[in-house]
């Protein structure tokens, strides 16, 4: 587990630094609320913030797989973060949304939403602020955590979301336990 | 200046594609008795480009490869040299290896160097054998300018020398000393030579000095403006090398008498310029041309500099040093070529853009009248609303139609390598084969054309190989002796249909049969009709050949043809004539970006069924549904038994009613089998666009894609083959077994 | 504005050509076989004339005695773009007319070089 962490840490310090003009290197996170915890996504991938819709549901999918929506003529998969990281899923509300997200992998861009139950804040967020983040234990896997930061007191939780939709790696989500 | 040379690199190579197809149907063109010289001079010149542009951009394998393929051309084209049958086979080799090569640079993997080197040394074998008169490798090394006349007049150089020692002169330390004569013949100036450049270049590679020898000069009157009789002696001092000074005469070395001698001793001047004499010269190039009047002057005061300028040097040392730049383009033009792949183009004639121009035109007025309608509603414009709204659907489907003609090419794409095909085959199977092409002008998708390819190659090697019989067999049947091989594509509907016809033995219906009960795909006692018995040789496993041939492969063959044409959501079919012959059929939609889909729902759930695979449908009485071994559901439909799927079961969703007398029951196609979907409703039947799930999620099984419904919501298209084997394999999970029973029952 | 008249069969080449050409300040007038080329020139006077040789409908040397064949091109310079190997062509286009040659494979830079000192 502590050879984790330091490769968290260090691919988090490693974004941090990217921005070599600044005198202070500063990220700006969307920050949404999920089951009263603050998380937060860096601001350069998300793509636009809606409000929750049916989706198509994937037939066989796992169960944090909601289904796939029509974004202007994309087919674009939503997954419900809840149930992603194990926490109790509840019904969606009027202040359920869902966070577009572009990620990347292998090399290859895709466009994904998340479920969350409600948009929170955008902060501006320096090096200095982050810490890396401490082992949660079996629930949320430290692989999604980019660190945690306080904010006025608060805890937020920085998340890495390309490693969070890259969800066929993850043995403990396999869809007959979904199902 | 720096050019990055990989923004060409697309372009070369699309060419040199086209370059390579243009010399292979060229060369099928050609009779060795009688060559055609116009046939071999497109093969020539389609060779020549390739190996011009190859070297341009840096591609020095093929450029090297294709420069010995050339000299061999050169000399067929030229009459020194026989063609031969052998070399013409060498030739397809080498255009097959050139595609190969090219496309290896173009993903940017290794390229392969055996096969080009075997290829070359059997031109070398050719090239190095009697009856030739080449020299591949001239004038590499030497350089124009002839030596040896310099020996003879080495003397009177000297006294040349002698006579003009007496000017200032001024020496590059440590350079040597050339002196230059030059009397360029009567008519040079004739070919766009002008004395002036060289002297300007002499000047910019070292302290250079002229005097203008008049001796020749014919009387005023006698001149001839459009002649050259002047003579020059140069003395050109410097870090000079001969080869540069020679460079400098090249283009002129068989237009002037040119003697370039090096000076040892230290005595040696630097020639002044005459004044007078420049004088002279200006007056004789006044009286050549007003118009050059200008700019010679400018260029004969430039003689008299003997400052080394540094413009031109500057130009060389940039072309000098500009090697490693090109290595590093085409290093990165390697790497990016990978994804130029991916991008693929697609030529399109200007007629079809300028069709999608007009409809967008008409799209826009409707528009435009229909928002003009929209913005004061009243109930009296209902008629107009509905015409404008009539219009649009009419003005949307030809948009609809127009955009997908774009992604249409003339299936000649495919069948042009057809010709080559038969050639290679004919030869190796020693059969008299002649091959018709009908309709190659017909058009289909881009994509399906890409995928469809295969498939066609795989029936005509099938019907090369045991289809058309040997010269003796047909003559014996009283047939040709040349069997007949039809291509023949059309439209029909929404449809293409292509056709693969040979005139040969036709299937032999009791060899297929026996081999069929053989192989336990037909019971032994099963009565089929002819239809069904042609149908098994697309059954996986199946082959009739008696032995394999490397023609058409093993028993591998024809399902795999059925199962690529069924992903393309076509189908193939065999009809067939003993002894006259058979026609294989394939019917594949006209494009892969739309599909006639019938739309049916389980529970909430909408899904797509491609309409190509519905055979019919109906409601089921319970009595004719069993439960075969393992208690798998089969139907009884008239004299088949079919294997039932419940698409609520397969795909976990809450079916209105899982009872089966309630609901509807699809018989499907499914990889030559019928299947019987259990779904709740039946639909509309409406065509979709395809989207692919895999573009931002992952392939799902049981679903082939996705489409956006009328109301904007997304629903998948099944994947009937997919949908089966789940359910096959959900179904052993559970212990039970879905088995295809046999497709007949037992008489 | 110098102008170029660039003639080849091959796009890739002829697009180098132009492109290199444009790039350093020079008019370039394009064609894609002697014939087009010929047509060009005679229409629009240009400055110097560069031409591949093997080409299909008329071929670089033809063009080059074409041209020389009129007033208008008497002192033209023209220059061929060649193979190495193809030696007599070189003679041939030389008793064609031809000023010189533009030896392939070649390079923005080599291709430049030449053409600035052919115009001076």
């Amino acid at each position: 587990m502590e050879s984790k962490e330091e490769a968290v840490t260090e691919s988090a310090d490693h974004s941090m630094m990217m921005n070599d003009d600044g005198a202070v290197d500063t990220e700006q996170y969307l920050t949404f609320i999920m089951a009263d915890e603050e998380y937060g996504v860096d601001i350069l991938s998300v793509q636009e913030i809606r409000g929750w819709e049916t989706a198509t549901p994937i037939p066989n999918a796992p169960t944090h797989v909601k289904g796939v929506i029509n974004l202007r003529g994309t087919i674009v998969p939503i997954v419900d973060l809840r149930q992603r990281f194990g926490i109790a899923s509840t019904d969606y509300g009027p202040l359920t949304v869902v966070i577009v997200l572009k990620v990347e992998k292998d090399h290859k861009e895709r466009v994904m939403g998340i479920v969350v139950d409600a948009v929170s804040d955008v902060y501006s967020l320096s090096a200095g602020m982050m810490k890396d983040a401490p082992d949660l234990g079996e629930k949320v896997s430290t692989r999604f955590l980019k660190g945690l930061a306080t904010i006025d007191k608060k805890m937020v939780i920085l998340l890495d979301i390309n490693e969070l939709l890259s969800n066929d790696e993850i043995p403990e989500m396999s869809p007959t336990e979904a199902a | 200046m720096s050019i990055d040379l990989s923004q060409f690199h697309q372009v070369f190579f699309e060419e040199s594609f086209e370059g390579l197809d243009a010399m292979e149907s060229n060369l099928l063109e050609l009779e060795c008795e009688t060559v055609d010289s116009e046939v071999i001079n497109t093969i020539f010149r389609a060779a020549h480009s390739i190996k011009g542009g190859s070297g341009t951009f840096g591609f020095t394998e093929i450029a090297e490869f294709t420069h010995i393929l050339e000299t061999l051309l050169d000399e067929i084209r030229e009459g020194s040299r026989n063609l031969t049958v052998d070399m013409v086979d060498l030739f397809l080799q080498s255009v097959d290896c050139l595609r190969e090569m090219m496309q290896q640079i173009q993903d940017g993997t290794e390229v392969e160097k055996d096969t080009p080197k075997e290829l070359a040394q059997a031109f070398e074998k050719y090239l190095n054998s009697e009856n030739s008169e080449n020299n591949v490798s001239d004038s590499s090394g030497t350089r124009v300018g002839d030596a040896s006349s310099t020996v003879g007049s080495e003397a009177e150089a000297r006294t040349e020398a002698g006579d003009t020692n007496g000017a200032g002169v001024v020496v590059a330390p440590g350079g040597r000393r050339w002196e230059i004569k030059f009397r360029p013949n009567v008519d040079m100036l004739r070919t766009g030579n002008e004395p002036a450049r060289m002297f300007r270049e002499l000047d910019s590679l070292g302290h250079y000095h002229c005097k203008v020898d008049t001796s020749q000069l014919s009387k005023f009157s006698a001149l001839e403006p459009e002649s050259s009789f002047l003579a020059w002696n140069i003395s050109l001092s410097g870090d000079v090398s001969r080869e540069q000074i020679e460079e400098v005469f090249e283009w002129v070395a068989d237009d002037c008498e040119l003697l370039i001698e090096e000076i040892q001793s230290e005595e040696a001047g630097i020639v002044a310029v005459d004044e007078s004499k420049v004088d002279e010269l200006k007056i004789d190039e006044l009286k050549i041309d007003e118009r050059k009047v200008e700019s010679n002057e400018s260029k004969v005061a430039e003689i008299g500099a003997t400052e080394a300028r540094s413009a031109e040097t500057n130009v060389t040392d940039a072309a000098e040093s500009d090697d490693p730049d090109t290595k590093q383009e085409a290093i990165k033009a390697k790497k990016e070529s990978g994804k130029a792949k991916e991008n693929s183009s697609i030529r399109v004639g200007t007629e079809k853009i300028d069709s999608l121009v007009n409809l967008v035109g008409e799209l826009v007025i409707t528009q435009s009248m229909l928002s003009q309608i929209g913005e004061d509603f009243t109930v009296e414009d209902l008629s107009r609303l509905k015409e404008g709204l009539g219009q649009l659907e009419h003005n949307t489907r030809d948009l609809q139609e127009s955009v997908l003609r774009i992604r249409m090419l003339p299936i000649n794409f495919t069948f042009s390598r057809f010709p080559r095909l038969i050639r290679d085959l004919s030869r190796q199977l020693d059969k008299k084969v002649e091959l018709k092409i009908i309709g190659e002008e017909t058009e289909l998708d881009k994509t399906v054309m890409e995928k469809i390819g295969d498939p066609i190659v795989h029936l005509v090697r099938n019907s090369m190989d045991h289809g058309l019989e040997s010269p003796e067999v047909r003559l014996a049947a009283g047939k040709d002796e040349t069997g007949l091989l039809t291509l023949s594509a059309y439209h029909q509907g929404g449809n293409i249909v292509i056709q693969v016809k040979d005139d040969g033995a036709g299937l032999n219906k009791e060899r297929i049969l026996q081999k069929a009960v053989e192989n336990g795909l037909v019971g032994e006692k099963e009565t089929l009709s002819a239809e069904q018995i042609n149908d098994l040789v697309f059954r996986p496993g199946f082959s009739t050949a008696s032995e394999i041939t490397d023609v058409s492969g093993r028993g591998v063959g024809m399902d795999v043809v059925r199962r690529n044409i069924q992903e393309l959501n076509g189908t193939v079919e065999v009809v067939s004539e003993e002894g006259k012959g058979c026609v294989f059929t394939i019917r594949l939609p006209l494009t892969l970006a739309i599909l006639d889909g019938q739309l049916i729902r389980v529970g909430d759930c909408t899904y797509i069924l491609p309409l190509v695979s519905i055979i019919e449908s109906l409601q089921v009485e319970p009595e004719l549904v069993s439960h075969v071994a393992g208690g798998c559901e089969v139907l009884s439909l008239r004299d088949e038994y079919i294997p039932i799927v419940n698409l609520w079961d397969t795909f976990k969703v809450e079916p209105d009613s899982k009872s089966i007398e309630d609901s509807i029951l699809i018989v499907l196609e499914s990889e030559n089998h019928k299947v019987g979907l259990v779904v709740d409703e039946l639909m509309a039947q409406q065509q979709v666009v395809i989207k692919s799930m895999e573009t931002n999620y992952e392939r799902v099984g049981g679903v082939s894609g996705a489409t956006i419904l009328g109301d904007g919501r997304v629903s998948l298209i099944l994947d009937i083959v997919g949908i089966v084997k789940m359910a096959g394999t959900q179904a052993s999970e559970r212990g039970k077994v879905l088995d295809f029973p046999s497709k007949h029952k037992a008489a | 504005m110098t102008k170029i008249l660039a003639v080849d069969d091959s796009t890739s080449m002829r697009q180098m050509v132009t492109f290199t050409l444009k790039g350093a300040g020079y008019d370039v007038i394009e064609a894609a076989d002697g014939q087009e080329a010929f047509d060009k020139a005679k229409g629009d006077q240009v400055d110097l004339v560069l031409s591949d040789v093997n080409m299909p409908v008329m071929d670089g040397i033809t063009l080059i005695k074409s041209l020389r064949g009129l007033d208008s091109y008497k002192f033209t310079p023209m220059l061929m773009l060649t193979t190495e190997s193809a030696g007599d062509k070189k003679m041939e286009g030389k008793a064609a007319g031809a000023t010189g040659w533009i030896v392939k494979p070649f390079n923005p830079d080599q291709l430049l070089s030449t053409i600035k000192k052919v115009l001076g």
